[in-house]
């Protein structure tokens, strides 16, 4: 760029004999202008250079930070306990007392109740229903002695995965010296092992960190946002289209068209908080629940597809509605038949932005009680749900250390989703879009 | 499109109809984010042992649960409502504005307040008064009230070390803050004959005596405890304010410092010698039980030796239990729920 003008700059030189007071290329004067010219080239592409290096090292250690404390979280340590099927026990539907009975057997030397305790806390209080699993699916165990490989304790798989400190005294940590003798003596029986962790995907909400997973908050925000689409698309291109194509311009639609623009950039929680007022307080619709979640977002991303929508509608070039119209088209033929179908990748491209936009929200859904226990996995709208974004706000709030990295990786599933988004947007747009 | 709209209208238009309809079948529980931890294991414990669905909990704030617990009675308002204090009058006149007039208080037990630093630094002995000193907004000088001067600790009192005052805490919308300052700040500052010259008036003065300074030495890490726990590990020199949960949970990284000569330990906090607790409660809306299946079962499941017993999953979880008459008067007021 600078050569060109350069090269163009001596060109008029020569034809006008010099305009410029110095002598081209020979002066001093000139060198140095000449010199701190491409010097501050330099220092503009440096600028922008180190503006992408900076954000890019942003980026970076945000991932490698998240995934340094989330990748932990996709495995989960498991014990081979050897386990007695009592036939009574089994009757009485007592699984807990089976598997009590079972880590007592195995380790005689646990004396007294703290003692005993501190055994049952070896496995996690998920193994009992993992055992009722067991003998519901191949009934012929009962009254048989099995090894059966069980999830730890969030205690236990922390301490496998090393991230407790053992170094300090006995009385300040929660894993004790005898637990650790007896996860000694499970691994020198090769009776500890690492496996992927289902239960995160298969899981709703849960206290126990072993026991947490995502299921219920991605569901969650599955249902809302296949509300928030349903109703954002067909009201925001409707919309759309009949302010770009239909409308007069006036000063209403001007009116209209700044009110739009500011809506976009109105912050979040205020949508929550007219959700609140209107469909639940109003409408009395189920608190907590995804229908009122989407409808919350749908009124947040809503702005977003009018704007792109138009945008998209008045890129098309004037001519195909004129060469339309001229065949006899109507207007709605024109624009059902023409205009939109050109339009189609921007509109989508911008529904989806928004969608992701909608997808990462905590702020309106804090308001009509999304941020909430939600332990039972959502399965209709109308039930009570999280989101995936809640959830992460929840879990980093928990005091128990296994959620650490719970919050992690559901942060890492949560922009993976977002990576998908954001990457089908990007690929309609260089797939479909047409360039005029 | 048109087509598309009226689709659209006509689904929106059946979803809320249907919604009309449906009963609520799990219990509603809002209030304090302190209690939200505890209770919520105990929701959880519900759903998987009885035949009923497991509760839904949102941490709304102890303030912020009364507001909505009090709106009303009927589906659309939550049964119970947690709290990290006793219900005030004007909550209780609230409810009874909107017919709620018999409310069950359950004490369920205490939480302790802890002043916390890492592992790795020496442990504080501190006493109330020193506290006071170095977070307070204004402090005695020569007789006159003047606005906190104490950069270290060793200023305050010359047995502390020499260290910058740097303490991480909770916001002013906390719960915790609010007991803190009322349990540390306040019993050392109302009777300075400084405060007592300078302020007259009696509320004033309890309002001057909750300022917390404001010259970065207290540094605000919004509700999330396990913020702070993060930065003490990272910071060394600093203390944090937080629940006692959290510091039974971290042990192995960070200490609570000694108060008044009492270390916050569950024994300590559970007989009242420890002098930053204060007691959690949850409250039941009688009427809502035999409206919402389950209400009554799960009060009397919360405070069932099971959960909040000597040994209970709750006190696991680092609840401090209450004494034994306590513990008889809270099952008295869940047994008298219809």
């Amino acid at each position: 760029m600078i050569k060109r003008t350069t090269k163009i700059a001596m060109k008029r030189a020569k034809k006008k004999k010099n305009p410029f007071k110095f002598k081209l290329g020979s002066s001093k004067k000139n060198q140095v202008h000449l010199a701190r010219r491409h010097a501050r080239e330099r220092r503009f592409r440096v600028f922008g250079f180190s503006a992408i290096a900076a954000s890019m090292i942003f980026l970076l250690v945000f991932f490698a930070s998240i995934i340094a404390d989330g990748y932990s979280a996709f495995t989960q340590a498991q014990l081979r306990i050897v386990v007695t099927f009592d036939q009574s026990l089994v009757e009485k539907g007592n699984y807990r007392k089976i598997l009590q009975n079972s880590l007592k057997q195995q380790f005689p030397e646990a004396k007294g109740r703290k003692q005993r305790f501190m055994l049952y806390k070896l496995v996690s209080k998920g193994g009992v229903n993992s055992l009722r699993k067991l003998v519901d699916n191949n009934p012929q165990i009962i009254g048989e002695t099995d090894q059966v490989w069980l999830p730890a304790s969030s205690l236990i798989d922390m301490y496998v995965k090393g991230k407790t400190n053992n170094e300090v005294d006995e009385s300040k940590r929660k894993i004790k010296d005898l637990q650790i003798k007896w996860l000694e003596e499970l691994q020198a029986n090769n009776s500890v092992r690492s496996v992927f962790n289902t239960a995160f995907f298969t899981n709703g909400d849960s206290r126990e960190p072993e026991q947490a997973g995502i299921l219920g908050s991605i569901m969650g925000s599955i249902f809302s946002i296949v509300v928030c689409m349903l109703i954002s698309m067909s009201i925001g291109i409707g919309a759309a289209v009949y302010l770009e194509e239909f409308a007069p311009k006036n000063k209403l639609t001007d009116l209209i068209e700044v009110n739009i623009n500011n809506l976009a950039a109105v912050p979040s929680i205020i949508f929550g908080l007219l959700a609140l007022a209107i469909y639940l307080n109003f409408f009395g619709m189920p608190r907590s629940s995804s229908l009122v979640g989407g409808f919350a977002l749908a009124m947040l991303v809503l702005p977003t597809i009018v704007i792109a929508s138009r945008n998209a509608l008045a890129a098309v070039p004037p001519s195909i509605r004129f060469a339309a119209t001229a065949l006899g088209a109507t207007k709605v033929q024109v624009t059902l038949h023409h205009t939109i179908p050109y339009a189609l990748p921007g509109i989508l491209t911008g529904t989806i932005l928004g969608v992701a936009r909608a997808l990462g929200e905590t702020a309106p859904l804090l308001m009509i009680g999304m941020v909430a226990f939600v332990a039972d996995v959502p399965t209709g709208i109308l039930d009570p749900a999280t989101s995936l974004p809640t959830q992460i706000y929840l879990w980093a709030d928990s005091p128990e250390l296994g959620f650490v990295e719970k919050t992690s990786a559901c942060i890492i599933i949560l922009l993976l989703i977002l990576g998908i988004v954001n990457g089908t947007a990007a690929y309609i747009r260089k797939k479909f879009q047409y360039d005029w | 499109m048109l087509k598309q709209i009226t689709f659209c209208l006509a689904a929106s238009a059946f979803v809320l109809s249907a919604s009309a309809v449906e009963a609520r079948e799990q219990i509603r529980i809002v209030g304090s984010s302190t209690v939200y931890p505890f209770v919520t294991v105990a929701a959880e414990e519900f759903g998987n042992y009885s035949k009923f669905k497991t509760p839904i909990i949102e941490a709304t704030g102890t303030g912020g649960g009364f507001k909505l617990f009090c709106s009303g009675i009927g589906e659309k308002y939550p049964d119970f409502s947690n709290a990290s204090r006793a219900i005030k009058q004007s909550e209780i006149d609230r409810c009874a504005e909107n017919d709620i007039n018999e409310i069950a208080e359950l004490k369920i037990g205490y939480d302790g307040i802890v002043l916390a630093n890492s592992i790795a630094a020496e442990k504080f002995q501190l006493t109330k008064n020193q506290i006071f000193l170095a977070l307070a907004k204004q402090v005695p000088l020569n007789g006159e009230l003047v606005d906190n001067y104490y950069q270290k600790w060793n200023e305050v009192d010359p047995s502390l070390p020499d260290q910058k005052i740097e303490v991480y805490g909770p916001p002013p919308t906390s719960g915790t803050r609010d007991a803190f300052v009322e349990l540390v700040l306040e019993p050392s500052c109302k009777d300075l004959p400084e405060f007592l010259a300078a302020i007259p008036d009696k509320k004033q003065r309890a309002k001057n005596c909750h300022l917390v300074r404001e010259d970065g030495r207290y540094i605000e890490v919004g509700e999330n405890d396990n913020l702070i726990v993060q930065k003490l590990i990272a910071n060394k020199q600093a203390l944090g304010i937080f629940g006692f949960s959290f510091l039974d949970e971290n042990g192995a990284t960070v200490q609570g410092s000694v108060i008044e000569g009492v270390e916050p330990s569950f024994e300590n906090i559970s007989s009242g010698s420890y002098g930053i607790s204060r007691p959690l409660f949850v409250y039941v809306k009688n009427a809502h039980s035999g409206l919402i299946p389950g209400v009554k079962e799960f009060a009397l499941e919360l405070v069932s030796d099971n959960a909040i017993g000597e040994e209970g999953y709750l006190v696991e979880k680092g609840l401090i239990p209450l004494s034994e008459d306590d513990l008889d008067k809270t099952r008295e007021a869940a047994a008298k729920i219809k």
